[in-house]
Formats: structure tokens, C-alpha cells, sequence
């Protein structure tokens, strides 16, 4: 039965209870996987990566499955996807998959046609000169970029999501291509502290964030907004009720405690936050999920705010770059980056990345004390000197 | 035990599906993209076109005119939607803001997650977006497809919505990005009817569970991720489509302590796969890597020179307990002191393997920083075994949600609750008992709550028996 072509297709509008069926979930997956893949299901004996972005999983049975990994933009036209299909229908039996961080794998049964697949893949280029399918984002390098919906799609963002990942892609591609690094490291947007994209446990992450309080729409704050949930949505008790010159009910906001989370316009219209020069982006570091050698662990402000400089956000890669050129130079074989960092202390990471540190990196949120040294083991960096000097003891 | 799938689907057959003809799809030439231009100009976003990583700018635009050639009467959103949509970047990237408007409550019939509403501010520079509202689809378990399932939603997309969508979203579902209200049902319909294929959650209930890529492709998952993540999406399909709880409640399926679905971080209830006894070694594999026969981490560092493989050096030395040693050339591990990180069995896939006792973990509370700052999930159930159908994990998962839909305030995380009511209350109202591995280290403050229970005579006071010993 083929697709509807009329306007509410066998939804009719005048009977909509009519012929419904609801509740009957996702697609089952069996159906979707490769035949190698359900003869050896649960029965893989190891994997190699063959080079970048090309890895063998090879079964108990001896049966291999290929994957060619390609970087994808997570906002994405169904032409673009048509030619996906296209390529798989051509090597691979019409199967792919995508991974958790937005990229497409081909999966290939077939050796023979490994090398067919990658030429083909490499040969595609947009109409603007990208890559259309670059071939990448295993083992020791930078995968793809998750990222939140920005300008594209968002009603409280602080800046853009799919610019600023296209830039900073672009400032690490042979990152993704190869596998130079350390360990692996991940780099995520999200483009306000909602953090749709989850990027508090990430090595590197970019973070759009406001700088100024909301502006209050006196005249239709009450027609938009129930004021007790306004109230009580402010994390910092900033927030309480009054009322304007002209009898309407609104709220005054206490502007020194309002940390510019959003949570209030997230609950009332007439608060915006959103600002040109107020908005920007703070960059994070150190995270990861992984239980692997050391426990997962949340990110670190690094960069406290970068401009929204559009659509290239220079500030923002340049300071990616030193980060990654840093760790690329420091740490060991299979350490992330975060445990670089723990590892030859932060007042080194300050010093090995070149990042400025301000007091705005010392914690002054609830629990900032577990953050602050309390010994009085700490390594000799030009920045305690500066420190000594100021009081006067060098 | 091999496994069957419980609910086999007719398999969907594009050429039976499909809207749009070969000639249609095929509808422009590269010298037609070479010469587009989109009836707005964005310089801003042009720039966006060079460099290498895959440009959005560029891959908008031929939708734009694969729209325009096709005709608004081959669609029923309107063909210019990618245009506006570009066009309204632009004057976002320029003001430094975005232009669309707060909030839009719309919705399928019946339930009350799935689509998130969306309008522009601008609608008269933009009609093509006025509306533009996203629909959530629950994406099939770790996103393994067919192209006649991926075509067939493309022309379903590009028939009624922008021809523009995220694969896939943050949480895990495809999302149809930018649709008009009346199409909303006939989306749906069409989906659910013609392909089998459900919305996602949104709102305050279930979000979409999704699941790491487990026994499909992965020789370390130590549960079947698939199934347990299939199963309990089709069991709580009320939670995940009409919203009754006090905020959005995710749950994650990773199939071992890697974490590739970000469980830890990023779910009110993380299902992790470990084991319970022995790391299962191979010690003809583990000579292997020591001659350098095998790369080891499955060549993860070939675009460097790191030195010869040295297994004391990259092994031994970097286990957290120390619970490794070589006696002669065979590996030897103390696996009562292991903590199971898997970073032995990620650097040696061929030599190591998971114990074969296997079984999940649970940890609950994780969650980004809106509103109580970030949280990481915190471990309580140490060890589960469990087959399908799973009753031992739903009995918790429903033990939690009663705990939190009773004491839970409005927009409260699971893990902001636990925080607010102490990891004991929630211990007791999910029926565990205390243990030291649920805690980093015991509490450094004695402010312990005492129960007038644990407290012989309770705390009930006479001030006169008091006085009869003390004067005022």
C-alpha cells in the first residue's frame, strides 16, 4: 500500500477516531540488520580498525563485517539521504547505520567491495567544495561533533549550533581522518545550558551561553505566564511577583543573583534572554563517560565566554586548537584528556594550553568548595608567581 | 541460546511506498546547483559552503531547488521551506538572536508527546517557516536501517514537512524538522499505518529509550541491549506518549561500562552490562600482542609511532587496582580486586573477554545542568541477572516512578528528588538495602537523620522528667 498523495491522506478528518492505531512503537530492529549480523548475533570475537574510519568486526564463526564510518551533519536533507541509499544499495546490500554521535556507517558483508566504496564515497563533493561522505572518526582522533538545533530550530538558544560545528569540523578534519591522538576525544555544541546535546561529560565542549538577565515584558507578562511558576522556576530565588505603575501584575528580578540560566523564560514568554552581544560561548574540558582506567567525570570550564563571532567563531576554534594541540603534546598513550589534565595538575593545563585562567573559572556556584585546593601540593607556573608578586613575597 | 526476534514486521518495500517518481527524484543537474540561487541572499551562511566537514549550507540548498523543480503541487508544506529556513539564519546570525517564538502547543490526537511546536517571529519575511513544528519518531534500536525504510520516509517527509531532518536527535529519535499543524495527524497516520512506525516522546514522560549498539555489532555488550531497550519501549508506550509524570525521564541502555549511549551522564535510570566473575583470557592472544602480532586497542594508535607494544607499560601499570601482573608470559588476574573498566579488554579485544556470568548494573539520577546543576547517575544495584521479559528491571523502573510521581515537584529530575530527599529515602522506597559501593567514600558530616524507630523510646520527650534532674 503505498504512501497517501492526497492532502490528509487516510486520515480523515471529519472521523478522526476512524481505523486509529497508536501505541505500536518503533520499527523492530531484527529486520535491519545485515544477515552476517543475525547469524552472528552476540557471537563477535574482536574488531580491528583497519584505517581511519574502516574497521572489521570479526565473528566467533570467523564471518567479518565491514564499516566504513562517514561524518554526517546532524541536520540533514532527505536528498542527501537518498544518496546515502544509493551508496548502500550499491555496496552494501542496502544496509547502514548511525552512530550515537551522528555519523553514517555503511556496512559492508562484501571485501571486494571495500575498495570501490571508499573511492566512491571520498569522489562526492558538494556543490560549495565539501566533502559530502569523508571517511573518518575511529579509534585515537575526533569524531563527529554532537550538536543541539541553534538558530535552525531553537527557541532559547545563545548562539548557533550547526555554524559553529561546520567551523570547528572543519579547523579539526584531519583529526577526524586520523587517529594521532592520545585516546580518543570528544567534542560537543549545545547551544544553551539545557544542554540538549549533554555535552557536561565531554574532552572538549562548546556551550552557548547568555550574559544578561532577562528583559521583562512588563505589559503581557501575566496574559503569558502564571507568576508562581515563574517565581519558583528561578534556581537562585531571584524572581518575585509585583506590579507595574499601572496595576498589571508582573515580576521584578534581582539582577546580581540571576546567573542567566534560562529556566524562567523556559517557563514564561515574556522573559527573553537572548542578546547580541550578551550571548556567547563558554568552552568546557575534561569530561568523559567512559568507566575506562579513571571514572566518568564532568567538564571544566576552561573559556569562560568566546564571542558569537558568526559563522566562523574564530575565538572558539582557535581556543579548541589549543586544547587539542596541547593534550596532542602532553599526555600518554590511552589517557583522555581530563586525565592529562588531573594528571600534571590544572595549573599546568593553564600553562600547556595557554588559556587564560580568570576568576571567572573559580567556582562561586553551590558546592564550589570541593573545587577550591585545599593542600599544599601545587606546581610552580608563571601564574603563581604573578600571584607571589601581588602580595608582595618575590 | 540463539536469539528470535518476538515480533517479526512485514517488511516495508519502497517501491511499493514510495511517492515520487525516478524522474522526479532525479529532477535537477549539477549545472542547475551550480547556477541556484535560493530567493534569499545569505552571505553569512555562503561561507559556510568551503572547508572540508560536510556543509549544511549546501546541502539545504539543493533541497531548495529539488523543492522548487518538484512544484508546491508534488508537496503540501510549502516548497520554499528551505529557502525561508535559510533565509531566517541568516537574519539570526546577523542579529545575534534567534527568530523563533516560545513555545506552541500542538499534537497528534491522543497523545500529548511527540511534536514540539514551533512559529517564526517573522512570518511575513518567511512564510515557508511560519509553522514549522518537529515530530519526534522513535528511531529503531541502535539506528540500524534499510534503505527501503529510509526512502520511504524521505518521500514522506519531503511530501508533507521540509524535506529537512535530523538524524538523529540528541535524545535518539528521527526528527522531522518543520511541518504546518494540519499535517501533524496525517503524518502520523501515514507512519503509523503505512510503516509500522511509532512517534516519540517529548514533554513530561518517557523520552525515547535508545540503546548502544550491543550484540549487533560489539564483542564486549554483556546484555542483549537491543531487545531490553525494544522490550521496554513496547511495554511503557502510555509513559512514552502522554505525559503524566512530573518532568521528562530518560532511560538508557549500554551493554558495558564503555558507555557509548552515555547512560551515566545523560539518564534518570542507566541499565550498564557487566559481569560477575572471572575476565576470560586467552593466553595464546595475550602473546599475541606481547610479540606485536596484534595491534593492540584494535589499532586505534596506528596514525602514530608509539614504541613497540609494551603490556606492563600499557596494561598492567594503567589498571586502577593494580589487579594484573605477568607470571612468566602468561597474564595473571586477581579478579576479586577488579573493578571491571574494561581498559585491559579494550586494549586486548583478542586476548580478553568479558566473564561469562553476565548481567546489568543499574545507576539512576544522571542529568544535564538545568535546573540543579549536572549530575553524574549514582550506582545502586551492583548485579542483575535478567531475561526478557525483563520483570526484575521493570520492578524497579515502576518502584522508581511511583517513588517520584508521589514525591516528585513539578520540573524535578529523578536525581534532584534524591538529592532533596537523601539517597536513604529513595533506598527504602525502592527496597535496598545500604551498601558501601553505592558511596565514593561514607559522609564526613554526622548529621545523620535519625529515625525515632532506630532510636530506643523514639523521640518523644518529658521535659518534667528533664527538669527533675536539671534546674532553670
Amino acid at each position: 500500500m503505498a504512501l497517501s498523495q492526497d492532502k490528509f491522506g487516510i486520515y480523515n478528518p471529519e472521523k478522526p477516531r476512524e481505523n486509529r492505531i497508536t501505541d505500536i512503537g518503533p520499527r523492530h530492529f531484527w529486520q535491519y540488520f545485515p544477515p552476517v549480523i543475525q547469524k552472528n548475533y552476540g557471537k563477535w570475537a574482536y574488531h580491528d580498525i583497519l584505517e581511519p574510519g574502516v574497521m572489521v568486526h570479526v565473528a566467533e564463526s570467523g564471518d567479518k563485517i565491514f564499516t566504513v564510518r562517514v561524518g554526517a551533519m546532524r541536520l540533514m536533507s532527505v536528498e542527501l539521504m537518498r544518496e546515502a541509499c544509493d551508496i548502500a544499495d550499491k555496496y552494501c546490500d542496502g544496509y547502514l547505520r548511525f552512530t550515537t554521535r551522528n555519523n553514517i556507517e555503511f556496512l559492508c558483508t562484501d571485501e571486494s567491495k571495500l575498495a570501490a566504496l571508499k573511492a566512491d564515497l571520498m569522489s562526492r563533493k558538494m556543490q560549495g567544495g565539501s566533502y559530502k561522505f569523508p571517511i573518518g572518526g575511529t579509534g585515537a582522533g575526533i569524531t563527529n561533533v554532537v550538536h543541539t538545533q541553534g538558530y535552525i530550530h531553537c527557541h532559547t538558544p545563545a548562539t548557533d549550533a550547526s555554524s559553529m560545528v561546520k567551523a570547528i569540523m572543519d579547523d579539526l578534519f584531519d583529526y577526524f581522518t586520523g587517529m594521532t591522538l592520545p585516546a580518543k576525544v570528544r567534542v560537543s555544541m549545545a547551544c544553551c545550558l539545557n544542554m540538549c546535546g549533554a555535552v557536561h561529560c565531554s574532552d572538549i565542549a562548546c556551550l552557548g551561553y547568555h550574559r544578561k538577565p532577562p528583559a521583562i515584558d512588563h505589559q503581557f507578562l501575566s496574559k503569558m505566564c502564571e507568576i508562581p511558576l515563574v517565581v519558583t522556576a528561578c534556581p537562585l530565588a531571584a524572581i518575585s511577583p509585583a506590579t507595574t505603575e499601572d496595576g498589571k501584575k508582573t515580576v521584578k528580578i534581582k539582577e546580581d543573583r540571576c546567573m542567566f540560566c534560562g529556566n524562567c523564560y523556559t517557563m514564561c514568554p515574556a522573559l527573553p534572554l537572548s542578546d547580541k552581544t550578551g550571548d556567547g560561548v563558554v568552552i568546557l574540558a575534561g569530561g568523559k563517560l567512559s568507566n575506562r582506567i579513571s571514572a566518568p567525570k564532568f567538564s571544566k570550564v576552561v573559556v569562560p565566554f568566546c564571542p558569537n563571532n558568526f559563522p566562523r567563531f574564530p575565538e572558539v576554534t582557535a581556543n579548541i586548537k589549543k586544547i587539542v594541540e596541547a593534550y596532542a603534546k602532553g599526555a600518554m598513550k590511552y589517557e583522555r584528556l581530563g586525565d592529562w589534565a588531573e594528571r600534571i595538575g590544572w595549573e599546568k593545563f593553564f600553562e600547556a594550553t595557554g588559556l587564560p585562567f580568570t576568576e571567572h573559572l573559580i567556582d562561586d556556584y553551590r558546592l564550589a568548595y570541593d573545587t577550591y585546593r585545599t593542600s599544599t601540593q601545587f606546581k610552580f607556573t608563571d601564574s603563581a608567581w604573578a600571584v607571589s608578586k601581588a602580595a608582595d613575597g618575590v | 541460546m540463539a536469539f528470535e526476534p518476538k515480533s517479526p514486521q512485514k517488511k516495508l518495500d519502497y517501491q511499493e511506498l514510495r511517492i515520487y517518481s525516478d524522474a522526479e527524484l532525479n529532477n535537477y543537474t549539477e549545472e542547475e546547483l551550480k547556477n541556484f540561487k535560493i530567493k534569499h541572499s545569505i552571505p553569512i551562511c555562503d561561507q559556510l559552503e568551503s572547508g572540508p566537514w560536510p556543509s549544511f549550507v549546501s546541502d539545504a540548498k539543493r533541497e531548495a531547488l529539488h523543492r522548487k523543480k518538484l512544484g508546491q503541487g508534488r508537496m503540501l508544506m510549502a516548497s520554499e521551506a528551505v529557502e525561508d529556513l535559510l533565509g531566517q539564519l541568516e537574519v539570526s546570525l546577523i542579529h545575534g538572536e534567534t527568530h523563533w517564538k516560545h513555545g506552541g502547543i500542538v499534537g497528534v490526537s491522543g497523545y500529548g508527546g511527540g511534536v514540539i511546536g514551533r512559529y517564526s517571529d517573522l512570518p511575513e519575511q518567511f512564510p515557508g517557516v511560519a509553522h514549522f513544528h518537529t515530530i519526534r519518531l522513535n528511531q529503531t534500536m541502535s539506528k540500524f536501517y534499510d534503505t527501503d525504510f529510509l526512502r520511504a520516509l524521505c518521500d514522506l517527509w519531503e511530501f508533507r514537512g521540509s524535506g529537512l531532518f535530523n538524524l538523529h536527535g540528541s535524545t535518539g529519535d528521527i526528527v522531522f524538522l518543520g511541518t504546518i499543524t494540519e499535517q501533524l495527524e496525517p503524518i502520523f497516520q501515514e507512519a503509523a499505518h503505512h510503516m509500522d512506525q511509532d512517534i516519540g516522546g517529548s514533554g513530561s514522560n518517557l523520552r525515547t529509550p535508545s540503546c548502544c549498539l550491543g550484540r549487533a555489532r560489539c564483542e564486549f555488550a554483556c546484555y542483549d541491549t537491543q531487545d531490553m531497550c525494544y522490550d521496554i519501549t513496547m511495554t511503557y508506550q502510555d509513559e512514552l506518549h502522554r505525559p503524566a509524570f512530573p518532568y521528562k525521564f530518560k532511560i538508557k541502555f549500554d551493554g558495558c561500562p564503555n558507555c557509548c549511549v552515555a547512560s551515566i551522564a545523560r539518564s534518570d535510570i542507566a541499565i550498564i552490562g557487566t559481569w560477575c566473575d572471572d575476565i576470560q583470557i586467552d593466553q595464546d592472544a595475550v602473546k599475541g600482542y606481547v610479540s606485536g602480532k596484534f595491534a593492540p586497542n584494535a589499532g586505534a594508535h596506528a596514525g602514530r609511532n608509539w614504541g613497540k607494544f609494551d603490556i606492563q607499560a600499557e596494561v598492567i601499570d594503567r589498571c586502577p587496582t593494580k589487579c594484573m601482573k605477568m607470571d612468566g608470559d602468561k597474564l595473571v588476574i586477581n579478579n576479586g580486586e577488579c573493578v571491571r573498566c574494561m581498559h585491559c579488554i579494550n586494549t586486548m579485544p583478542r586476548a580478553l573477554k568479558p566473564g561469562k556470568d553476565k548481567g546489568v548494573m543499574m545507576l539512576f539520577g544522571a542529568k544535564a545542568p538545568i535546573l540543579e546543576g549536572a549530575q553524574m547517575a549514582t550506582l545502586l544495584v551492583p548485579f542483575m541477572r535478567t531475561e526478557a521479559p525483563y520483570d526484575n528491571v521493570k520492578g524497579v523502573i515502576e518502584k522508581t516512578w511511583d517513588f517520584w510521581m508521589e514525591e516528585g515537584k513539578n520540573r524535578e529530575r529523578l536525581g534532584e528528588l534524591i538529592q532533596r530527599k537523601g539517597l536513604p529515602t529513595f533506598l527504602k522506597a525502592i527496597g535496598l538495602p545500604a551498601a558501601p559501593h553505592m558511596v565514593v567514600t561514607p559522609r564526613a558530616n554526622p548529621y545523620v537523620f535519625w529515625d525515632p524507630a532506630d532510636v530506643p523510646g523514639g523521640h518523644k520527650r518529658d521535659i518534667d522528667d528533664y527538669r527533675s534532674r536539671h534546674a532553670r
